[in-house]
Order: C-alpha cells, then sequence, then structure tokens
C-alpha cells in the first residue's frame, strides 16, 4: 500500500533575518526535506547599469559602492581599473599600495561580516558582538581616508582620490598586530565548536567540476579544492610583489569555506603589512590633468588648472571608443566590469559581473534533499550580499 | 603559457568557416561569430582539449538602436587551465531568437534570464525564461536606450485604497541632461546650425 504524500510550498523571506537582504526563497518541501528551491530575487534592483550610462565616468564610481556594500573599495577597484586599460595610464606606486591596502581591508570586513553572519544564523550570537567591533575600527580606517564609513568612493582611474592622513598608517599597522589575536578568539568559538560543526560539516558540498559549471568563483570555487584567484593568476596593481598565501579547501561544504575564509583573513593581514612596509613615497595619483583634477592650491594660481578643474567636473574625461572586461578578485568571488566606451565623457555599457548572482542561482542545486533548517547554513556560506546581485 | 595568437590561429583553423572575425585587444581574444552557430562554438571552446573554457563567466546584450541588427549579444568565458578569457560576439536583430545554452552551462540560466529582462531577447529552449531583476509584472526593457531613465510607473501606498499602488511617473521637475560638450568641439547644436547654413 502506497502512502498519499503532498509537498508544501513555503515562502522564505523577502524579510527574513536569515536571508541576509531581500531574498525571497519560494521553497518546496517534502516533510522536512527541501526538494526544490526557486529563489526570486530582484527586490533591491535600483537600475545601477542603466545609471552609470546616464552619468559620467567620476560620477558612475560612487554607485559601485552601494552593490557589495560591505566591501565597497573592491568594486571600485574594478571599474577604475577597467577606464585606466582603456585609457593607458599608469598608476604611481604608491597609489597601487594604498589601493591594494584598502581592498585588503575590504575583504576582512566582509569576510568578518560573513563568518559571524554565518554563525548566527546557526544559532552563535557572540562571535557577531566581537567580529563587529573589529569592523566598526576598519570603517574608521575607510573614514578618515575618504569621509564615510561605507560609500567611500575614494578610488579614482589614475590612482586614489587623496593621499593617507597623517598617522593613519601607523594605526592600521597597530590593527595588524592586534587582529589576528581576535581571529584566533572567533576561532575559539567556532572551529571546533561542536554545534557549529554539526550544522555545517558536510552541508551544501560542492564538487570541483560543479564549481566550474555554475561559474562559481572566490571563496566558494577555493573550498572545492580550485586554486584559483586572481590576484595570483591575472595579478593587478602591485599585488604580483607582494607574498601571500591562497588558502584552498577540501571537501566544498560550509566548513571548508568557512575555514577557507577565516585564512584568508589571516593572509588578508599579512599583505596589508607588508604594504605598509614597502608603502613609497610620491603622488597618489596620475599627475595628467586631463584625467584627474589638479591640487586645490594649483586651482587658485593657475588658469590651466582651474579650466581642467571644471571641464573635469561638467563634461568630464573622454573615453576613447573601446570595450574592455576587468575583473578583480573581490572577497565574494570574482567582480567583473564589462565596459563599452563610445569616445564620449559617458560609458555606453557597463556591465556589471557580481560574484553573488552565480552562486545564489545554485541555491537549488546546492540545497536540494537537505533539511530546512539547513537553508540558512547554506545561504551564509554562500556569502550572498543583495546590492551586488540586484544591482 | 598560450599566447593570445597561438589560439587567435587555433581557433580560426579548427572552426574557419564560423568566425566571421578576431582580434586580440588588451589581451583578451575576441571572436565575432554568426549567431546560429553560437551552440558549435561553445561546445567546441569547452571541450576542445586545448582550449578548455569551461567556465561561463557572463551574457550580455548591447543595444545599438541605430544599427541594422539592434543588439549584439556578447559571451565571456575563462579557462582555468591555460588562464585565459575570450569574448565571443554575435548581431542580433529585434525579433530573432537565440539558442538558449542551458544545456552546455548550467550557470547561463539566470544569466540569460537577466539579458530577457534588460533587452526582452528571447532564448529559444530556455527551461525557465521569466522575469528577474525586475519587479512583477514590470513592462517595457530597462536597459533599451529608449527606455527612459526615470522608467514609466511608481508606487505609493494609497491610503483611501489601503495598498501598494503604481501610477505613470510624476516628477516635480523634468529630468535634465545637460550637456557639457565644449562648442569647439562641436556640439550637438552647433552641428545643426553648421549643416543648416551649408
Amino acid at each position: 500500500m502506497s502512502k498519499q504524500t503532498k509537498t508544501l510550498n513555503l515562502n522564505f523571506g523577502p524579510q527574513h533575518p536569515a536571508a541576509h537582504g531581500v531574498l525571497r526563497l519560494i521553497l518546496e518541501l517534502d516533510g522536512e526535506v527541501v526538494e526544490k528551491a526557486d529563489p526570486h530575487i530582484g527586490l533591491l534592483h535600483r537600475g545601477t547599469e542603466k545609471l552609470i550610462e546616464n552619468k559620467t565616468y567620476s560620477q558612475a564610481i560612487p554607485y559601485f559602492d552601494r552593490l557589495d556594500y560591505v566591501a565597497p573599495m573592491n568594486q571600485e577597484h574594478a571599474f577604475a581599473l577597467a577606464i585606466e586599460k582603456i585609457l593607458d595610464i599608469e598608476v604611481p606606486i604608491r597609489g597601487q599600495y594604498i589601493r591594494v591596502i584598502f581592498c585588503e581591508i575590504g575583504r576582512i570586513l566582509s569576510h568578518i561580516l560573513n563568518i559571524t553572519t554565518q554563525a548566527l544564523d546557526v544559532g552563535a550570537l557572540t562571535p557577531s558582538l566581537w567580529g563587529f567591533e573589529e569592523r566598526e575600527k576598519l570603517m574608521e580606517f575607510y573614514e578618515r581616508v575618504s569621509g564615510s564609513r561605507l560609500h567611500a568612493n575614494y578610488f579614482r582611474p589614475g590612482g586614489v582620490h587623496q593621499d593617507l592622513p597623517r598617522g593613519l598608517d601607523t594605526d592600521i599597522l597597530k590593527f595588524c598586530n592586534e587582529f589576528p589575536k581576535i581571529i584566533d578568539d572567533l576561532e575559539t568559538l567556532l572551529t571546533d565548536n561542536r554545534i557549529f560543526k554539526q550544522r555545517n560539516v558536510d552541508i551544501g558540498i560542492v564538487s570541483k567540476d560543479d564549481a566550474l559549471e555554475y561559474s562559481f568563483s572566490g571563496v566558494m570555487m577555493r573550498g572545492s579544492g580550485v586554486p584559483w584567484d586572481l590576484r595570483k593568476s591575472q595579478p593587478y596593481d602591485c599585488y604580483e610583489q607582494l607574498s601571500f598565501k591562497v588558502p584552498i579547501g577540501k571537501n566544498g561544504d560550509c566548513y571548508d569555506r568557512y575555514l577557507c575564509r577565516v585564512e584568508e583573513m589571516r593572509e588578508s593581514v599579512k599583505i596589508i603589512k607588508q604594504c605598509l612596509e614597502q608603502l613609497p613615497k610620491g603622488p597618489v595619483k596620475s599627475q595628467d590633468n586631463k584625467i584627474t583634477p589638479p591640487p586645490k592650491k594649483e586651482i587658485k594660481e593657475s588658469m590651466e588648472a582651474l579650466i581642467h578643474h571644471f571641464k573635469l567636473f561638467t563634461e568630464g574625461y573622454r573615453v576613447k571608443k573601446d570595450e574592455i572586461y576587468t575583473a578583480v578578485e573581490a572577497p565574494k568571488g570574482e567582480f567583473g566590469v564589462y565596459l563599452i566606451s563610445d569616445g564620449s565623457s559617458k560609458p555606453y555599457k557597463c556591465k556589471i559581473r557580481a560574484p553573488g548572482f552565480s552562486h545564489l542561482q545554485a541555491m537549488d542545486y546546492l540545497i536540494k534533499g537537505h533539511m530546512l533548517a539547513d537553508v540558512p547554513a547554506v545561504l551564509g556560506s554562500l556569502d550572498i550580499v543583495f546590492g551586488e546581485i540586484d544591482r | 603559457m598560450l599566447k593570445n595568437s597561438d589560439l587567435e590561429k587555433k581557433i580560426n583553423s579548427e572552426l574557419n568557416t564560423k568566425v566571421s572575425s578576431s582580434k586580440v585587444a588588451h589581451k583578451t581574444l575576441n571572436v565575432s561569430i554568426e549567431k546560429n552557430d553560437l551552440k558549435e562554438v561553445l561546445l567546441f571552446l569547452k571541450t576542445n582539449p586545448d582550449m578548455k573554457f569551461k567556465q561561463l563567466i557572463d551574457i550580455t546584450a548591447v543595444d545599438y538602436p541605430n544599427k541594422k541588427n539592434r543588439f549584439r549579444m556578447i559571451y565571456l568565458l575563462l579557462s582555468h587551465e591555460f588562464n585565459k578569457r575570450i569574448v565571443i560576439d554575435f548581431p542580433l536583430n529585434e525579433n530573432e531568437k537565440v539558442f538558449s545554452i542551458t544545456g552546455i552551462f548550467p550557470s547561463a540560466n539566470w544569466m540569460e534570464r537577466e539579458v530577457f529582462d534588460m533587452y526582452g531577447i528571447d532564448f529559444q529552449d530556455h527551461p525557465d525564461l521569466r522575469r528577474i531583476l525586475t519587479d512583477y509584472e514590470f513592462e517595457g526593457y530597462p536597459l533599451r536606450k529608449d527606455f527612459p531613465i526615470t522608467g514609466h510607473k511608481e508606487v505609493r501606498y494609497s491610503e483611501e485604497k489601503k495598498k501598494v499602488i503604481y501610477e505613470p511617473v510624476k516628477l516635480e521637475q523634468d529630468y535634465r541632461n545637460f550637456d557639457y560638450n565644449s562648442p569647439w568641439q562641436g556640439t550637438e547644436y552647433i552641428k545643426q546650425i553648421k549643416k543648416n547654413n551649408e
């Protein structure tokens, strides 16, 4: 005799503390086992790409802060690199180092948020309280260098907006010396924690091949044992001069991805330290005043500087007709910009390739056959931020 | 390390009838093909042991309202083995359909949905072609150049009806698009005057 069963449709979100933003997930459940997951996204869609087409290149940079808003400068970096390659401008070496320092700070910001909220999703409160204290310190560095804690608008094609304020480098160094201890503390709370392991080990396993098939990148791919990091394989700025390791996972489950993120934070600290040690003197942005504005002092004295300033902030600089794809290793994976310029001062098209988009797409594949309670664990380890997915 | 020029030669010789043009720009190989060869070309690039473009990075389209073929489809692929990127593109008319490549790359599913959502390009044999980023029951295709930046509809909560309602966009002030082009370099209106005088 066969039993009559019926699947249950469950609407998860759009407002749910474990959805990490506004995700609506339609789950088809057989008892407590998930049979199908259909993510509905776009609740945070702001039409970033359309807006960028209607703004000059320098007006477009702030939109990149608002994509993955937990690691804003990494996105700006991709856009700045794209324009630099088309215009063929050289970034002064000090500018490159400062950019790398802040990209790695962004990586730590993002990974702290992810690790601690993932722990929160599976029932541990303390890590988030400890982690957010550190994030606050890092965001203070953002504020000191750019004037705002989150939406920095600090990178520019050709370098960065302005030099580090006095004393900031020593404060960052001080943080780098203290932070590994905090990572150790976080690890004592989580890494061998029985509950944390029960919730994460062997959950959401991704095989090597599937990681490629589903266009995974970043930790999602490295957690499955694919040694691929754009900072190593296609280095940009001064990453070639720095020595760091790329942590690789073995099993491709949520727990391995957590371990990868922890190790990546340690490597980021090393990178920042190296940058601070090697930090050369000199200009922080390209000295070509057709692209970067002249210093304020000059504007008051030189007519040419005044004209440059006026042109840059009204019409903006023109970018010759070309198209290019540039990608950076953002904390969440490969963040790319496909930029098509038409010779005017506004991009003709700017397609943003967000890593989280592909990761969330695989939700159905990842969660099929798991229990309902594993949904937050898998979502947490995907490291999704809706700013970049919905654009 | 595989050179771009070698890769270009190889692709040209293996797929000679299918490649309309190819060039290396910014250290990336760009290959233009015909619409109907898409599946074969992608399958070749993915499976050939000298290529191994196993990862689909992104799919997108570009709108050129004044061209004979209005759209251009762009496919970005990445080969981990050879550390290479490749850009595949082909022109597309407004009414034409594109073959879905979800059978070759499962990750194409949402990417194609996004192109459909933003440009209204239809994909043949796509398992689940729904809008993805825009609102339920949204009308129009936002990334087409003729779609206004302000959109057509806005939402607000209606106190009388006690629900969220859709209304045509009402702006307090018209959207302003300033023309900052230097008159010396020939702004549109100067060009127009010149043309009329001639």
